[in-house]
């Protein structure tokens, strides 16, 4: 195909539909400033902020131990909802992907739900279950557990606000994949586990690492349905987010920002990666369309016995 | 389906649907079916009471008012990145492309302190806009600007990839018909576009009415005035007005529920009447 | 090991995809169903796989050697299938693929990694593929890939082997190699085989017997010879390759509607016209090949028939357009409705003009 015109990104835009240069520049620019003003700015703020009395002034914040608390406790948070919704992913996308059942799309319906409810609603909904006057909180404080303004309520609002990252990704890919090999593998007599293990796993790993990713960012970020449950005891149920909050409102704001900064990195690291894994996933699905052109192509098959 | 046995090909179905639905029912039911019958108690008497609350109804107002702003700001200013993204090359163009997605990636809280820097009085952006009387930070715009932050990815990122992958033979076939590059934008393209940017413009909506984190440094917080619902129920909560805050939740709720189904009529109306798919 | 699968029905819905069906296979025969798409072979095919199952209140059995193994699970048929797409596992190079059914045995029936080893060698030397172990699905052409996939499917040595459209995806040269490897190969496995086909040159060329579905139900089965000189309805034998059809008695009240067919071949073309022949005028000649291929207008009825003779009768008779020539039919079929309310056809004998009346078939 040779159209009379420029390559923009391998396709090819023929001069009529090329825009004059003046409002090229015009419309490029005013994305730009829209973006300096609205994403770059407020994220160079934070690192700004940070160090405004010195780098030796940020770093004393994490001398605090309800700062390493803090840490200690968004990692371990994180550490638990990330695997209980990838193990989730795992289910859902091989149920939903691998099979037909009645009532599918009323699960994927439900699948999606926490992601149209307010994180602060979210929270709310836990209260109403789990708080002093909820369902099972008088039985569970009988037990002596505590749900609400403790560690597992923390939990459970991540593991709720986070709960369909993980499917959210597996379940496109899985569905991309086909059934056809999975098919050859239980022909072939290997039983679900291994099927799983080594069939379907290795062609969705990708995806599976680009939703835990996704997972983890918003896990270790999370802030509102966290602020409802947790109840801001320092030292004790205070993640990142909220401790960035406390220290703000005590206008300790080399510190609060210190703080954020952490949050800042970690989230630029996840784009990183998030954008590196989208580049790779692309070249996989690019590498399949070549294939299956090759494999039509007469002139490429190879020799014959 | 008339194969009574329910023989599946596939090990493992059971399983992986029991856990599923025993997961999903603890962690989303639950607690939702929980929100249901809390709300059933409190009665329509008692919804229209709390609705009716002043400050409930400023809270909502804003939040909604506020909401359908960004949104709106947002489908025009992320078409607007969407096309720069996909039609023209300029040094850095991987880089802003990637940057879209920071506001999925950093947490609220984060953008809601770095934000409140920016526009507050004495911030690099507020100072000068205080000098031409505009208030941002503790006042409405403030909350909007905040909206519009977390809510950008979905008003880009929904439109992007219809835009990505537009056949420009539509285009030159109306250039070819005489029309100007306006023209084929507004009469060739947008029509295009629309399912695409209506999508993007629910769910950024729909973020942006549940949104906390960012809102709550930037806002003030004053009752009546700059005080967002999400915030309000968190008032609520702590002083276990449960009752009230389940109330306001449920309407929140189902306003954002019959939005997005308002939405979905609409795109589908759309694609019947072009014979198109919904983006 | 001999295969049957009696009283097969299935649904999806309300689309019926197989309706009582019934089909033997004897012990290391090639079967080949032939069909158009949406006939109802695949279906079959799974179901003798285990990736489909039939309706529960049908009564179906599947027997391999006798035993029903309908409630078997597709992992322990112990059958060997090649997927139309071949189902390559894509993160396998083709050792692993191949050597997979092996890897994942049980403990106990795992063959050491050195028996694998020269398993795999043997196959791929029997598929011609030695030295591709290192590659991966994606490096390998379309017949490559195929070859692979069968050596797979093998490589646990199943007694019954099932082929889902096996040459469909190649183009026209590959498939003819690979059609004469298949049989050579399956006689010397000795595998009863059956494979899915739409392409009727495919399943003639290929099989034993030939079993011809259309619209969930078997049409016909029977030798390839049997199926091309015999077809059993119309649908057959327009099916089974290029035929030309005369309706004859539609206008006469009284008579009895039938459709007549004849193959281009036989079609014997004289250059006058006797009271042993029918009339027809050529309206082109295309000889550009080893066979002239004549299109004639049939005076009679005003149909078209398109006839097929050597290149030297063509070129004796010097056959042009505008011409009057002789037709002569070596062999026909024609089909009647069997009564004034039925729409089943039978067949009736076709007596040609000039000619001594037919022996009527015992019936």
């Amino acid at each position: 195909m040779h159209h009379p015109g420029v390559s923009y990104e391998g396709k090819s835009v023929s001069r009529a539909a090329r825009d004059p240069l003046w409002s090229r520049v015009f419309l490029i620019a005013g994305a730009l400033v829209f973006l300096g003003v609205l994403l770059v700015l407020p994220l160079a703020t934070v690192f700004v902020e940070a160090l405004r009395k010195g780098l030796g002034a940020a770093l004393e914040t994490f001398a605090n131990p309800d700062a390493r608390y803090a840490i200690w406790l968004t990692l371990l948070v994180a550490g638990i909802s990330v695997p209980l919704n990838l193990v989730f992913g795992l289910a859902a996308s091989w149920a939903v992907t691998k099979h037909d059942f009645r009532g599918k799309s009323l699960l994927l319906t439900l699948i999606d739900l926490p992601f149209s409810v307010s994180p602060v609603i979210s929270g709310l909904f836990l209260i109403l279950v789990f708080g002093v006057n909820g369902w099972f909180g008088p039985m569970l404080n009988s037990l002596g557990l505590q749900i609400i303004f403790a560690v597992p309520g923390i939990v459970l609002a991540t593991v709720f606000i986070t709960f369909p990252f993980v499917a959210r990704e597996l379940i496109p890919a899985m569905e991309s994949m086909g059934r056809e090999e999975e098919q050859a593998a239980v022909i072939l007599g290997a039983s679900g586990w291994q099927i799983l293990r080594r069939v379907t796993l290795p062609n969705v790993r990708w995806a599976l690492l680009y939703g835990v990713l996704l997972c983890n960012a918003r896990a270790m970020g999370e802030f509102g349905a966290v602020s409802v449950v947790s109840g801001h005891i320092r030292g004790e149920t205070n993640t990142v987010p909220l401790h960035v909050e406390i220290l703000y409102n005590e206008y300790n704001f080399v510190a609060a920002f210190a703080m954020a900064s952490v949050l800042a990195i970690l989230a630029l690291l996840t784009l990183v990666a998030k954008t590196m894994l989208e580049w790779r996933i692309q070249r996989l699905q690019q590498q399949v369309v070549l294939e299956r052109t090759r494999h039509r192509d007469p002139a490429l098959v190879g020799p014959q016995p | 389906m008339s194969a009574a046995k329910n023989q599946k090909v596939l090990p493992g179905f059971g399983i992986a649907l029991g856990y599923t639905v025993l997961y999903l029912s603890l962690i989303v039911l639950l607690p939702l079916s929980a929100a249901f019958v809390e709300a059933a108690k409190i009665g329509p008497s008692g919804f229209w009471e709390i609705l009716m609350r002043p400050r409930v109804l400023a809270a909502l107002k804003l939040s909604f008012g506020l909401s359908l702003a960004a949104a709106l700001v947002n489908s025009v200013a992320g078409l607007l990145v969407a096309w720069v993204l996909t039609r023209y090359n300029f040094p850095g163009k991987k880089i802003i492309d990637a940057a879209i997605d920071l506001p999925f990636a950093l947490p609220t809280a984060v953008a809601g302190i770095s934000l409140t820097a920016v526009y507050a009085p004495r911030g690099w952006l507020g100072a000068p806009l205080a000098e031409l009387g505009i208030k941002v930070a503790f006042a409405p715009l403030g909350i909007m600007i905040a909206l519009m932050f977390v809510s950008l990815p979905f008003a880009v990122r929904t439109v992007q990839p219809v835009l990505e992958n537009m056949d420009s033979e539509l285009e030159e076939a109306s250039a070819t018909l005489g029309a100007g590059r306006w023209t084929t934008f507004r009469r060739v393209v947008l029509p295009v576009l629309m399912p695409s940017i209506l999508t993007g413009f629910a769910t950024s909506f729909a973020r942006c009415v549940g949104e906390y984190g960012s809102v709550v440094f930037i806002s003030g917080n004053m009752p009546m005035k700059t005080e967002i619902a999400p915030l309000f129920i968190v008032t609520q909560i702590e002083q276990y007005d449960l009752p009230g805050a389940t109330a306001i939740a449920m309407i929140m709720l189902g306003v954002s529920f019959f939005f997005i189904l308002f939405i979905n009529l609409l795109q589908a109306w759309n694609s019947r009447r072009t014979g198109t798919t919904k983006a | 090991m001999s295969l049957a699968a009696l009283n097969i029905s299935k649904h999806f819905g309300k689309t019926t995809a197989l309706d009582n069906v019934s089909l033997e296979v004897k012990s290391g025969q090639l079967v080949a169903l032939l069909g158009p798409s949406g006939s109802g072979k695949t279906t079959l095919l799974r179901i003798m796989a285990g990736l489909d199952f039939p309706d529960a209140d049908c009564g179906a059995r599947l027997l391999f050697h006798g035993r029903d193994v309908m409630d078997l699970p597709a992992r322990k048929r112990k059958v060997g299938m090649v997927f139309q797409h071949y189902a390559l596992f894509r993160n396998m190079n083709v050792f692993d693929n191949v050597a997979f059914g092996m890897t994942v045995a049980k403990r106990s029936e795992r063959p050491s990694k050195a028996e694998m080893a020269a398993r795999v060698e043997e196959l791929l030397a029997k598929v011609h593929l030695s030295g591709y172990e290192g590659r991966m699905p994606h490096q390998l052409s379309g017949g490559q890939r195929q070859r692979v996939a069968l050596a797979r499917a093998v490589a646990l040595r199943p007694e019954i082997l099932l082929l889902d459209e096996p040459f469909g995806a190649l183009d026209a040269k590959v498939r003819k190699e690979l059609r004469k490897w298949l049989r050579a190969f399956q006689e010397e496995e000795k595998l009863t085989t059956v494979f899915v086909t739409h392409d009727q040159e495919e399943a003639l060329e290929l099989a034993d017997e030939v079993v011809v579905m259309n619209n969930a139900r078997v049409e016909q089965s029977g030798s390839p010879q049997e199926v091309y000189d015999h077809p059993a309805s119309p649908f057959v034998i327009e099916f089974m390759g290029n035929v030309n059809l005369l309706l004859r008695g539609r206008k006469k009240p009284g008579t009895q509607p039938t459709s007549l067919y004849v193959r281009p071949h036989d079609i014997e073309i004289c250059q006058y016209v006797s009271g042993h022949t029918l009339e027809a005028r050529v309206l082109h000649v295309f000889s550009a090949g080893s066979v002239g291929r004549v299109t004639l207008e049939y005076l009679e009825t005003g149909e078209m028939l398109e006839a097929e003779v050597p290149r030297s009768e063509v070129d004796a008779m010097k056959l042009t357009a505008g011409q009057l020539v002789g037709l002569r039919f070596r062999h026909t079929r024609v089909f009647a409705k069997k009564d004034q309310q039925r729409q089943e056809l039978v067949e009736v004998p076709y007596q040609h003009p000039g000619d001594a009346p037919q022996a009527e078939p015992a019936s």
